[in-house]
């Protein structure tokens, strides 16, 4: 059995676009301040958006491995176009740190590369895990949607490989060629003059009757709740999930993973978690619905009858 | 080109063959294929009567395996290929990595179909899938324009099929929980997508509201036609307005556009609709067929009264074309 303590965390990549220099020193202060393990960054929802963190991406990796951090490069989750390709291609070859696949084309050209696969990768079980790791990849991170008799079953049968899960941020529920975002202002991709970076933690949809339900980040589509692992760290672990991945919210991630490392190491209990957690990012109300295997929108309470309840 | 045309019952099946369809595409009666739908598809034995019936005229038979294995479950995926392999089919649809694996490994003979919930979207990926699987084919996700079509075909090792008439999936397939965050179940683990056992429909004054789970997908005001609640296809509000956020209640129509798909190398013409009745199979796949067989110019006639069968009978290119992003 894994030791709480010999857990890591791994903060993914800022899914949004922010203002660079806010990106920039975003990444700093994870440098200099967060207890997380390794750090994933780059652009991974809209190649049109890259240009933005080009000219700091040296100095935040200098600043992440001075601070001890492992940099991983992600890739963009939808490629369609030649120089999206490309653009990962010459990644590989060029880059002398690890790179995340986050589409299948990322998986060909990443092949026997030591490499890591991120949680828009469709791993739903154990024969597409060990393919993925005979092709090189050396940590998975879970699909948000897997419930947790899955995740168990997956690591089970392959112990020797390291397991992730997405235990904090909003969902990334879905992608698409079009821009929802561009087109909810007017624009259309081709012509969306950035206007999701407006929206730095996603532009809310709301139903018909004011329920809170999703939200735009530019091609992608992620849940209005926010995924929080919290309460079940413990069983996870127990079934020898190794790290735990953060996905950045416009928020204190710093806190955020300060919080989830007190957890992990036992010096915070997680009921307390939760509720500094719900205090740390008021913007969404958490959810956990995917890991008990029900509606991702729903808050499983573990403490008393296992209660499913929908957001306010 | 081929014409590749859905079937979710026997009755079905059978009309597509009689219309004149290529070959009929269909899955099991289980969690195994992405249209899991209830009183929809196959028993092993209706299976093995229907390629019985397509080999006499002709038409060949794809058997679709394209949900994704449920960890420790695998043995129910593993068993529909075997069966599908041994009933006969022409050709198996797969999606996930560990079943393609499985049946490259024990069935190195038997065609293999990429599925569009693979999201298989670029030359590099689609060549991963020919060399890792020997796939033969790969069908496209809707979210290529026709130019991209062009672009893949010339560095691929293998055939493409295209949709071109029918439901229109507006998030890359394959890549998509957005159902299984509102109701649980979602296309990728259980085959459904909105299930209609989550839907429910309801009045509010004048106004019929749908819903899915917890949530408001549509309201429709009186007198105007009410849809059924696919997610993506919902009224929101976004800022200070409402709309189809993602997508109208539209369908896919591409017809118009068979010679560029001709000229872009594409093999195969994929009709969406395995939900669908038999009278509306045998109406496509006849017309099609039709249209396929006649000059260009004839064509536009022969397809207007298919326009009268898409869903909110308004139809759209899709990413096809450009300007849809």
């Amino acid at each position: 059995m894994t030791d709480m303590k010999e857990t890591s965390l791994t903060l993914g990549p800022v899914y949004y676009l922010w203002d660079a220099e806010k990106w920039r020193d975003f990444h700093f202060r994870i440098a200099d301040e967060a207890p997380v393990d390794r750090v994933v960054i780059g652009e991974t929802v809209c190649s049109k958006r890259q240009h933005f963190i080009e000219p700091h991406l040296a100095e935040v990796v200098e600043r992440l491995e001075s601070a001890g951090k492992t940099v991983i490069l992600s890739t963009l989750a939808l490629v369609t176009l030649n120089r999206e390709s490309k653009q990962i291609r010459e990644m590989a070859e060029v880059s002398e740190h690890l790179m995340e696949a986050n589409d299948l084309s990322a998986l060909a050209i990443l092949k026997d590369k030591p490499h890591t696969i991120g949680p828009l990768v469709n791993v739903y079980n154990a024969p597409t895990a060990r393919l993925l790791a005979s092709r090189g990849a050396t940590r998975i991170c879970l699909p948000p949607e897997l419930p947790f008799s899955s995740v168990k079953e997956i690591t089970a049968e392959l112990p020797d490989i390291d397991f992730e899960v997405f235990a904090f941020g909003r969902m990334p529920l879905a992608i698409s060629a079009r821009c929802a975002h561009a087109r909810s202002k007017g624009k259309i991709k081709d012509n969306c003059q950035f206007v999701c970076g407006e929206d730095p933690d996603g532009l809310p949809v709301r139903t018909l009757d004011r329920q809170s339900f999703l939200a735009l980040n530019g091609v992608q589509t992620v849940s209005h709740a926010c995924q929080s692992l919290l309460s079940e760290l413990d069983h996870l672990v127990e079934a020898g999930v190794r790290s735990f991945r953060l996905s950045p919210q416009d928020c204190d991630m710093v806190a955020v993973a300060k919080l989830h490392r007190e957890v992990l190491d036992g010096t915070v209990d997680a009921d307390a978690g939760v509720a500094k957690l719900r205090q740390l990012y008021a913007a969404a109300p958490l959810a956990n619905g995917f890991h008990h295997a029900k509606e991702g929108a729903v808050w499983v309470a573990r403490t008393r009858s296992l209660q499913a309840a929908w957001p306010a | 080109m081929e014409l590749i045309c859905p079937a979710g019952t026997p009755a079905a099946f059978h009309e597509a063959v009689d219309a004149g369809a290529d070959a009929v595409y269909c899955g099991f009666r289980d969690e195994t294929n992405a249209r899991n739908f209830p009183g929809l598809n196959f028993s092993r034995e209706e299976l093995r009567e229907a390629i019985a019936y397509a080999k006499r005229k002709g038409t060949q038979t794809f058997v679709a395996l394209n949900t994704f294995m449920r960890a420790g479950a695998e043995e129910i995926w593993y068993k529909g290929a075997a069966d599908a392999v041994a009933l006969g089919a022409d050709a198996l649809i797969l999606a996930d990595f560990g079943l393609m694996a499985h049946v490259a490994e024990k069935y190195p003979q038997q065609r293999l179909h990429v599925s569009v919930q693979a999201s298989a979207s670029n030359p590099d990926a689609i060549n991963f899938l020919v060399d890792a699987f020997n796939a033969q084919r790969v069908v496209l996700p809707r979210t290529l324009t026709i130019a991209d079509i062009a672009r893949i075909g010339k560095n691929i090792r293998c055939e493409m099929e295209v949709f071109v008439f029918g439901g229109l999936c507006v998030m890359a397939e394959g890549r998509c929980s957005l159902s299984s965050y509102a109701t649980g179940k979602s296309p990728n683990m259980n085959g459904v997508c909105s299930p209609a056992s989550h839907v429910r429909y309801r009045k509010d004054g004048g106004e019929l509201v749908s819903e899915l789970g917890e949530f408001t997908i549509n309201r429709f005001p009186a007198g105007e036609a009410a849809g059924y609640p696919t997610l993506c296809k919902g009224r929101f509000d976004i800022a200070d307005s409402n709309g189809y956020a993602f997508e109208d209640p539209v369908s896919l129509d591409v017809m118009g556009e068979l010679e560029a798909l001709k000229a872009a190398g594409v093999k195969a013409l994929k009709i969406e609709g395995r939900q669908r009745g038999k009278a509306y199979v045998a109406e496509v796949v006849s017309t099609m067929k039709a249209a396929l067989n006649s000059p260009p110019d004839r064509r536009a006639s022969l397809l207007a009264r298919l326009r009268t069968m898409s869903e909110g009978q308004k139809t759209t290119s899709g990413a096809y074309e450009k300007r849809w992003r």
